[in-house]
């Protein structure tokens, strides 16, 4: 149908002139500019660029034309459509840009809604702070050495020189398993694991043991008959007081912070020995001089006891395979429960045992 | 151990300006750690006097109170008038008169004050008003000697003190006297020690009450010594009972204050018996079985054959060491007295105290060591206190019956404090010291020390207890700190990262963790609804629990869990997921065996060592978790979801899955689980935990709600597994087939079957499979389910082919099809 058509008059091609096809194509550019949603514009591309649009009837004129006056006519249409496609485009491109922008805006939501959808849990802060000692001391070199909770009473007590008649062997400390003819206690202190360590690995020894312990006391909001303690125990050659008060000094700073000192004052252990308590600077008042008397911390003495420690006692190595004319070593212990409890000042045993799922939870995964 | 520092000046030159908490902290850093400081007459201030009764009118008042208007002389020009309730005074006596402004013991203040119809001018002191004790049964009457009037009675009654109470270690049972705390306090202040039991003699030994000891092991020192004429009514001396007082111990006689005061002077417990009460000779022996013995506590007491026993010819009249018998008690009549003064074995007294549960001042002392040496010069002191206040004769000869074993010299190496302390100390330095605390040093040269320890130290036995006494006086502070370097460690071991990781994972999952008791009760093993024969009722009992309703070691976390659980809800927390990672205890099968008898002079050979493990019930590391109400809340974002059986069986897929443990999991019927809704999970065909929904019985039991769920999981046999290096996977890039089939089944076959057996007809182009709907419904009949997975193949090497992926899904179908009789839903 766009065949030449010879017998037509090219002076009735009105369509085809300058200005018609101006017109058409600024129609057409006016009607782009003014599509206000994507939808107009698409009835807008129908109507100006599409199949039907007076210019693409138009072009179909062209071979109308005499032959010399094609070309013209066929560039002048070409432009003018793809002029309305350019403005198309632009166009659609402007409305998308529109639309996500509103629909991004419609998106909009309450971002401080609370999405507790999946509770999160804890580790018990007992167990977090063992832990935590534990990398301390691996982190020097140490390892973690681990034993029985039922434990032989040869191990517990005489191995480390607590003898038969010490008190600390009578039913009022100890769980005794029974019969007692199986002289098997819940062990009183981790110092089993160290007497186990003495008897199955060679010197050079550097351990640290965290772990369960039981004392027949009742629960109340500073004792509990089961507990948790951490000992350490080196055996080397030339190991005295000194290394000890290194290491645990090292220690003090690495749980307490920087400034947290630590005092040796004389005390008795049977499997050490020398032996000392050790005293950690009052956190509060910082064993300011003079005492500070109301200091409800440390009653104004300036330190809190930590734990008890010592040179080993010969006779503890005698009985554990290591030739004490050869090596020597120290022991510490402490308690973790007293550990946490003024170190985060927790106030009641209980707290502790009771598995209330706030005192854990409040703690998230540190201590 | 209370010391009044007054009285430790007797023994030590102290400064004059002694600043008492010093003091204090000076003894604490020689091992007499400071319990707590008091100053006892501290708020008292006066005008407090003393004053003489000069006249006075007894008044009977309406309200039925006698009382007596008096004129008291208190050195004034004039008298005083005072209104007193008490009328145990007679005009002219001396008594105690507070006036106004005096500030007396508790903040308590007088003034003067109307009452009864007169303006009372002050106050007339009782004792107690007075700090000095209990008695108020009326007013403190004075001795005429004691004092005179206008004197400041603070100064009279010795109201002001300090008193330091020591926390004594049991190796230091010399401190437990003013003797063996004035020792250190002159090592404190580098002063000279006055020792008492050298200022005072020792009786002379000859043929005085007969004794009899029949028990040397028990007792290898024993002094009688006899006084007579005594009065019995003879007041303690004021200052003697105030000591005993600020000491810690009641005044009640002047013959009962004075065996204290010797006890707390020289360490040295004494006993009194009223010697008309006594038959015969005083025996010490061993108490024969079926005897029987009332104490001055007034209980009857049968006798225990270990018991160490003071006896006369009517049987025992005194538990040794511990407490004395009513028989033969000092009384307000006794007037001849034996004087006991013995040194007894520490252990025989140890053990009968506690078999008596009667822990005495006495006991306290001899169970941890008095000085054995010391018994015939704490007869005599006491003899002479009590006859110098008390009147009466002392014997001229006492009996003392044996001789305690000398001290054993210990050689140490003259290097050895300064190699164990860690900073130079000299021999000379070491010498000192021991000396200080009373050692003989014999030998001391640049190598070698000999010194014999004190006797009253019975602690001192090797050379190391001599480095802790040099170092003791050298002072613990000097200690440099050192730290040690330890040579390369290994970390922690592949159990101790597991059981981390294991408590990590269960954390991240919800769970908290809660550290229980491990104790549980027969009664659990019923609440669990555990079978007669079920494993977990074989549990390891405790000889001496602290509740007789819990007397047994766990045999599964379990209860301790679900108590924690009931007492979470209880404080009103529905939504409660826990967790516990502990050991239980399973006794070993078959008869215990029993541990070898070992000694301490050497270490156990490796037999023994693996004997005395043996002997112990096996401590398996478990894990177990419980949880109710909500896994996940209702919220804006949708409903809750429960917490359910398939929660407690995921608990241990995850165990599983972070220690790469392949865990197979099987329908169970197990108590305390729904017989329904709970697995058995297993490794390598092992039984090793079981979870799911509880039984709706064990959860009434335990007052926690019905459909509570748990699992429990022995962590040992993990703890084996997985510790090698994992061999990465393979990522292919080839692009993925992915198909899904859904399977209708008999309900009956586990979904776990049908996945195993669609692995296994999909072959290794199978890359996952993932099981995403279950269906039960009318379309695909009853007692039918429809399970739709959905496949994922891929090769590692090439692209598969349309027609390659649908072989390997049609040959899982088929094979579902032949094992299981599936058939693809339609
Ligand atoms: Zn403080």
């Amino acid at each position: 149908m766009s065949g030449p058509n010879t017998s037509y008059d090219p002076v009735r091609v009105a369509a085809l002139s300058a200005e018609e096809v101006e017109r058409m194509r600024a129609a057409g550019v006016a009607a782009v500019q003014g599509a206000g949603s994507l939808e107009e514009l698409k009835a807008v591309r129908l109507a100006h660029a599409g199949d039907r649009s007076p210019l693409a009837l138009a072009n179909r004129e062209i071979g109308a034309l005499p032959p010399q006056a094609r070309k013209e006519a066929g560039m002048r249409v070409g432009r003018a459509r793809s002029e309305i496609a350019t403005a198309i485009a632009r166009r659609d491109e402007e409305l998308q840009t529109e639309q996500e922008r509103r629909m991004l805006l419609d998106e909009t939501v309450d971002v401080t809604l609370p999405f507790d959808r999946d509770p999160r849990g804890a580790r018990h802060p007992l167990t977090v702070l063992q832990e935590r000692i534990a990398e301390f001391f691996v982190g020097m070199g140490w390892e973690v050495a681990e034993g029985p909770e039922v434990e032989a009473e040869w191990l517990n007590f005489d191995a480390l020189n607590i003898g038969s008649d010490h008190p600390a062997r009578t039913m009022m400390d100890t769980f005794f398993v029974d019969p007692p003819s199986a002289r098997t206690v819940l062990r009183t202190h981790t110092s089993p694991v160290q007497a186990r360590t003495m008897l199955t690995q060679p010197p050079p020894i550097y351990v640290v043991c965290p772990g369960r312990t039981f004392r027949t006391d009742e629960l109340d909001a500073t004792h509990s008959p089961v507990f948790h303690q951490v000992e350490g125990l080196a055996i080397d050659k030339g190991i005295g007081m000194s290394q000890l008060k290194g290491t645990l000094d090292h220690f003090a700073t690495a749980m307490f912070g920087a400034g947290i000192t630590t005092r040796f004052r004389p005390s008795y252990f049977p499997f050490t020995e020398p032996s000392a308590e050790v005293d950690l600077v009052c956190f509060v008042c910082r064993g300011a001089e003079p005492a500070v008397d109301s200091c409800r911390t440390c009653k104004g003495e300036g330190w809190i006891e930590w734990g008890g420690c010592g040179v080993v006692n010969p006779r503890v190595l005698v009985a554990c395979g290591v030739d004490p004319a050869v090596y020597s070593g120290f022991a510490f212990g402490m308690g973790i429960e007293r550990t946490l409890m003024f170190r985060n000042g927790v106030h009641d045993m209980r707290d502790m045992v009771e598995g209330d799922v706030r005192f854990a939870l409040a703690f998230g995964s540190e201590v | 151990m209370r010391v009044p520092v007054s009285w430790l000046r007797e023994y030590v030159d102290l400064p004059a300006d002694l600043d008492v908490g010093e003091l204090a902290r000076r003894l604490t850093m020689l091992g007499l750690k400071l319990e707590a400081l008091e100053s006892p007459g501290a708020d008292v201030s006066g005008p407090l006097f003393v004053g003489r009764v000069l006249d006075f009118e007894e008044e009977q008042h309406s309200n039925g109170k006698t009382i007596r208007w008096c004129q008291v002389d208190v050195g004034e020009p004039s008298a005083r008038g005072v209104v007193c309730g008490a009328r145990n005074f007679s005009t002219g006596d001396l008594v105690v008169v507070a006036l106004p402004g005096t500030m007396l013991p508790g903040g308590f203040r007088i003034d003067a004050r109307k009452t009864y119809g007169h303006v009372s001018d002050g106050m007339i002191c009782s004792a107690r008003e007075l700090g000095l004790g209990d008695d108020h049964t009326g007013i403190l009457v004075l001795g005429s000697e004691e004092a005179k009037v206008g004197d400041d009675a603070v100064a009279v009654l010795a109201l002001r003190d300090d008193v330091i109470e020591f926390e004594i270690n049991p190796d230091r049972s010399d401190a437990l006297s003013l003797r063996g705390v004035a020792r250190d306090a002159a090592i404190a202040y580098d002063v000279e020690f006055d020792d008492p039991a050298q200022r005072f003699p020792a009786a002379t030994a000859g043929q005085g009450y007969p004794v009899a000891v029949r028990d040397v092991a028990g007792c290898d020192l024993f002094a009688a010594l006899e006084v007579t004429g005594f009065d019995p009514a003879a007041p303690t001396p004021r200052w003697l009972a105030r000591r005993v007082q600020l000491a810690g111990m009641r005044p009640i006689s002047l013959a009962v204050d004075v065996t204290n005061y010797v006890m707390l002077e020289l360490g040295n417990p004494i006993h009194g018996y009223d010697k008309q009460r006594l038959h015969g000779a005083i025996t010490v022996r061993r108490a024969a079985a079926g005897e029987r013995l009332t104490t001055l506590d007034g209980v009857e007491r049968e006798l225990d054959p270990d018991d160490l026993v003071i006896a006369d010819d009517r049987g025992p009249i005194g538990l040794a060491g511990v407490m004395g018998g009513e028989a033969t008690e000092l009384s307000a009549a006794s007037t001849d007295l034996v004087i006991e003064a013995a040194h007894f074995d520490a252990p025989s007294v140890a053990r009968c105290a506690r078999r008596h549960k009667l822990p005495s001042e006495a006991s306290r002392r001899f169970e941890r060591g008095v000085d054995p040496t010391i018994a015939p010069i704490a007869a005599l002191r006491t003899a002479q206190l009590l006859t110098r206040y008390g009147g009466g004769q002392v014997a001229p000869v006492a009996t003392v019956v044996g001789q305690p074993g000398a001290r054993e010299a210990i050689e140490m190496p003259a290097d050895l404090p300064e190699r164990v302390a860690g900073f130079p100390i000299t021999a000379t330095e070491s010498r000192a010291a021991l000396e200080a605390v009373g050692c003989n040093v014999a030998i001391a040269t640049d190598e070698l020390l000999v010194a014999t320890p004190p006797s009253w130290r019975p602690d001192l036995r090797d050379p190391n207890d001599l480095v802790e006494e040099v170092l003791r006086v050298v002072g613990y502070d000097k200690v440099p700190s050192v730290l040690p370097a330890a040579p390369a460690g290994r970390g922690f071991t592949h159990r101790q990262r597991q059981r981390r990781a294991i408590g990590t994972a269960l954390a991240a999952a919800g769970y908290v963790e809660a550290v229980c008791y491990p104790f549980m009760a027969t009664a659990d093993c019923d609440n669990l609804g555990l079978a007669p024969a079920d494993d977990r009722r074989r549990a390891t009992r405790i000889a001496n629990p602290l509740s007789e309703a819990e007397p047994l070691l766990r045999t599964t976390l379990l209860p301790g869990l679900l108590r924690a659980q009931a007492r979470n809800i209880g404080r009103g927390r529905s939504d409660v997921a826990l967790y516990e990672i502990g050991i239980v205890v399973r006794p070993r099968p078959g008869e215990p065996t029993r541990p070898p008898a070992l000694g301490v002079g050497r270490a156990p050979t490796a037999e023994e060592y693996a004997k005395l493990d043996a002997a112990l019930p096996a401590q398996p590391l478990h894990m177990g978790v419980v949880a109710a109400g909500n896994r996940s809340p209702a919220g804006w974002w949708g409903p809750a979801r429960e917490a359910t059986w398939a929660d407690a069986v995921q608990a241990c897929r995850l165990v599983a899955d972070v220690t790469r443990t392949p865990l197979e999991v099987e329908s169970a019927h197990v108590p305390p689980w729904h017989p329904g809704r709970s697995a058995v999970l297993r490794l390598d065909g092992v039984d090793i935990g079981h979870a799911g929904e509880l039984h709706p019985a064990v959860c009434r039991s335990y007052g926690v709600p019905v459909r509570t769920v748990a699992a429990e999981l022995d962590l040992e046999a993990l703890s084996a597994s997985a510790a090698d290096p994992l061999l990465a996977p393979v990522l292919a890039n080839f692009p993925v087939g992915k198909e899904d089939v859904a399977l209708v089944v008999d309900d009956t076959i586990p979904a776990a079957a049908v996945e195993a057996v669609l692995r296994e007809g999909a072959g290794e182009l199978l890359e996952s499979l993932r099981l995403f709907d279950v269906y039960v419904g009318e379309q695909v009949g009853t007692g039918r389910r429809s399970l739709a997975y959905s496949l994922r193949f891929r090769a590692a090497d090439r692209t598969l082919t349309e027609a390659e992926i649908a072989a390997a899904r049609d040959a899982a179908v088929a094979l579902a099809g032949e094992r299981l009789g599936a058939r693809p839903r339609g």
